[in-house]
């Protein structure tokens, strides 16, 4: 009964999206304010029932339902009660019904958080979302449906990939989600301009905290993905350049050029076409993943069980939704005029450089994701490109990118003098060459490559700082008032922005240093042995067999030592997970600021011996703590006052914003 | 000529359209197996049905047959199993079973429920025929042929398309040469 409400919850779904997506369009052109208005609780309506039929699928799931073939399939009764929900979207029907839901929570939201929007504009923007939303409801319906009925049922389920059984699994699909779908808004807020004609600061100014937000978000799910995959696979990789991870990386470069493109749109006017242009890109990379990862044209750890109907019709979707989007801009941006015009040194260029650069640098991803693809497709056999190719292209993309980062913000408006950018950033560039000399120096070894590495994380760092410094020196001197009274009055959209570019530099220092000075050792260990690693001495006191819930387990007892200090005590396990007869290996990781110790077992020996790994990992969190510094950074800025500001005053056609809140900020 | 730089993305995302409608016909998945074309590994099992005889690959040369390895704990193969009983009533091609890691009783009372397909169905209670097969999924099935010689491997269930456009053509084939 309970898997037939759902069912029958997302065909009203379906029906409700039909209308959101044809009458408020429709109304807006026509002018009529009635058929406008349905907009909204047709929005917040699709989201009920989409609800329900997610709450359908989770409780058959929870409630172990074997009647249900997804629920077979996916789940057992002796899994764990939050891996049993967890589980919902564990499948490739289960994942889809998650995107819709995100979908309809992000027009939800958006029809709250809209009252100062016209009419018009709000009835265009949900309407395109809905068109969306048929779609991929569609799909759910006619290929995919997650309620499916098995009959005989099954005594028991074959149990959730033993690789999803993880706090991982629970946390980075909605997150990841959350931001590969909120790109559907600035999608809808850019067809929804071209269509309406209406393309200005406004607009951009309206699109802005929807994108960063849901650039944020992705952020988060990537980096999540990312810490999953570094302690689950058991060898302490961090990212494997996978198909599915290029298809989430590639939505957050159009993204990240997004958010900065709009930010030159709201200040100054500019790049209106690129910013429309960059908004359907992003969301076309989204919905480009969605078909690379469940049409199984590329394989990946991802993929699930395809069906060749799927791919089809997915394209097809594809097809209609970028494709007529692009042929809308094709025909609509032409009118739409250009921005103020600027000069070669201005922080316009310097943004515009670093757009084209991350588009690049998505254009790359996506050539090297789909090029085996292209090669088979042409004849010219099957080939795999690895993570060789995307470093070579990557670094040297981003080099200067990072490089402008750093000039970008301290760069003024419209023009800018050289020289006077070169005194002002002189400090930050010495401090960055002499760190790069010296920090690698210091631990052990210079390679030009971590020399880079560290300047241009020192650089971004630096030339914050020299930003801030800057910025506090202005205010002062305007309201005359000392350094701590100085440090709240700036706006939260420039600290944001601060944030996010430390979280950047952060980053590349991990990247750097635990690439430059990591030490991995597979090694022959029985009990009572001793290895050392990275100054640490790894001693295994004893091996013990475990059972855990759907599963039995080797654990390792190893003591972990510093000279004569004890540092921790880490049990890695060998798990042989009974349903799927799956091993499964779980790395056990001592945490630090500046190294994780990393030991996971491999395969048994003769002699009661095993196969360790044992890697010394300095600075490997700055990684993720980087990436959660940016969507921190992110999230700062969404709660800028001008974006409040704008809300009260309710002015569809507010001229140019008052000079105090515009100033300067990013 | 001002617009078409508009139009330009446009007219990329219909380059890409095509490579991906393309590759939607490619089947990345099928790896060539290694055993394609080399002589089915060697095997002395016993019959599900009765223990006390046992099936060796070597009796089964001569004539073109299908290993399709199943298991009675395998939901999938739920999926194809009417597939296999309707190819069996032809008796175009002798089917042969592989029951991979499973229990006898489970199997026999699984076969008895759905319908039995098989000429003979061997078991493999432990797999390891199953690994020199290379099996990593179940369903799957080869084609064999007269020499014993491995011609095709399908992973994942037998759907009718797969039988009647990929595996009964080669069967033919097979069984005319």
């Amino acid at each position: 009964m309970i898997p037939e409400l759902g069912h029958f919850a997302l065909i009203v779904a379906l029906c409700i999206a039909c209308v959101q997506a044809v009458v408020p369009l429709m109304g807006a052109q026509r002018g009529d304010p009635a058929w406008m208005a349905l907009a909204r609780p047709a929005a917040q309506g699709q989201f009920v029932f989409i609800a329900i039929a997610f709450g359908c699928l989770a409780w058959s799931f929870v409630s172990n339902d074997f009647s249900v073939l997804n629920v077979a399939n996916n789940s057992n009764s002796t899994l764990p009660l939050r891996y049993r929900f967890a589980a919902t979207w564990g499948s490739h029907e289960g994942s889809l019904l998650l995107w819709v839901f995100m979908l309809s929570l992000w027009m939800t939201a958006v029809s709250v958080f809209s009252r100062h929007l016209p009419a018009p504009m709000v009835a265009r923007i949900l309407s395109v979302m809905a068109m969306v939303s048929v779609g991929f409801l569609l799909f759910l319906l006619f290929t995919s449906n997650p309620f499916e009925r098995l009959l005989p049922p099954a005594a028991d389920g074959r149990d959730l990939n033993p690789l999803l059984q993880d706090p991982g699994m629970v946390v980075h699909p909605p997150m990841l989600y959350m931001g590969y779908v909120g790109f559907s808004v600035a999608f809808a807020f850019a067809v929804a301009a071209l269509i309406g004609g209406r393309l200005d600061a406004t607009w951009a100014r309206w699109s802005r905290p929807w994108t960063t937000m849901a650039w944020a978000f992705l952020t988060v799910g990537i980096a999540l993905g990312s810490g999953w995959a570094y302690y689950v696979l058991g060898w302490g990789g961090w990212w494997f350049w996978d198909p599915v991870e290029n298809a989430s990386f590639m939505p957050w470069l159009a993204g990240t050029a997004l958010i900065h493109s709009l930010a030159v749109t709201e200040k100054r006017g500019g790049f209106k076409i690129w910013t429309v242009l960059l908004a359907i890109i992003a969301f076309s990379l989204s919905l480009l993943g969605t078909f690379l990862v469940r049409s199984g044209v590329l394989t990946s750890v991802h993929a699930f069980a395809t069906d060749p109907r799927r791919g089809v019709f997915i394209l097809a979707f594809l097809a209609i939704v970028i494709g007529s989007s692009l042929a809308l801009f094709a025909w609509r941006a032409p009118r739409v005029g250009l921005g103020g015009a600027f000069a070669l040194v201005s922080r316009e260029s310097a943004l515009l450089v670093n757009n084209v650069l991350l588009l690049v640098a998505a254009a790359a991803v996506l050539l090297g994701t789909l090029y085996p693809l292209f090669l088979d497709a042409l004849g010219l056999g099957k080939i795999s490109v690895g993570p060789p190719y995307f470093e070579s292209v990557f670094v040297p993309l981003m080099t200067p990118a990072v490089f402008l980062m750093g000039i970008g913000p301290l760069a003024r408006w419209k023009q800018d003098a050289p020289l006077d950018l070169l005194v002002r950033l002189k400090w930050a560039f010495g401090v960055a060459v002499v760190t790069a000399i010296l920090l690698p120096l210091s631990l052990g070894r210079w390679t030009p490559l971590l020399g880079l590495g560290v300047l241009l994380a020192i650089w971004v760092i630096g030339s914050g700082f020299v930003n801030l410094r800057e910025r506090l020196v202005q205010v002062r001197a305007a309201g005359g008032v000392t350094v701590l009274r100085a440090l709240p009055q700036l706006p939260r959209g420039y600290w944001g922005m601060l944030l996010a570019h430390f979280g950047v530099g952060v980053f590349i220092l991990g990247v750097t240093l635990v690439r430059g000075y990591e030490v991995e050792k597979d090694v022959r260990m029985n009990v009572g042995d001793t290895v050392a690693a990275g100054g640490y001495q790894f001693r295994l006191d004893g091996l013990s067999e475990v059972k855990g819930p759907n599963y039995e387990a080797t654990r390792g007892l190893f003591s972990v030592t510093r000279g004569t200090r004890a540092v921790a005590t880490l049990n890695p396990e060998k798990r042989l997970y009974t349903v799927q007869q799956m091993p499964m290996t779980i790395a056990a990781i001592d945490t630090g600021l500046t190294r994780d110790l990393y030991l996971s077992l491999g395969e048994p020996l003769r002699g009661g011996a095993w196969v360790v790994r044992v890697y010394h990992k300095p600075f490997v969190d700055w990684i993720w703590g980087g990436a959660f510094l940016m969507a921190l950074g992110g999230l700062i800025a969404l709660t800028d006052r001008r974006y409040r500001l704008a809300r009260r005053e309710r002015a569809p056609d507010a001229g140019p914003m008052p000079a105090a809140a515009t100033q300067g900020t990013q | 000529m001002k617009s078409l730089r508009f139009i330009l993305p446009l007219l990329v995302f219909a380059v890409l359209l095509v490579f991906l409608w393309t590759g939607l016909s490619l089947k990345p998945h099928e790896i060539p197996s290694p055993l394609i074309d080399k002589p089915a590994p060697a095997f002395e099992l016993a019959r599900l049905d009765d223990p006390t005889r046992i099936v060796s690959e070597r009796q089964l040369r001569g004539q073109v047959w299908l290993l399709n390895v199943w298991a009675s704990w395998c939901v999938s193969c739920m999926q194809e199993h009417p597939v296999l009983v309707e190819l069996a009533k032809t008796g175009v091609v002798p089917i042969y079973g592989l029951d991979y890691k499973d229990k006898r009783a489970d199997a026999l009372a699984w076969l008895g429920k759905h319908g039995n397909p098989y000429t003979v169905s061997i078991s493999d209670p432990e797999g390891r025929v199953g690994i020199d097969y290379g099996v990593y999924g179940v369903p799957e099935t080869y084609v064999i042929d007269k020499a014993g010689v491995i011609r095709y491997k399908q992973i994942g269930p037998v759907t009718p398309e797969l039988l009647s456009e990929a595996i009964l053509p080669l069967v033919r084939k097979l069984q005319a040469s």
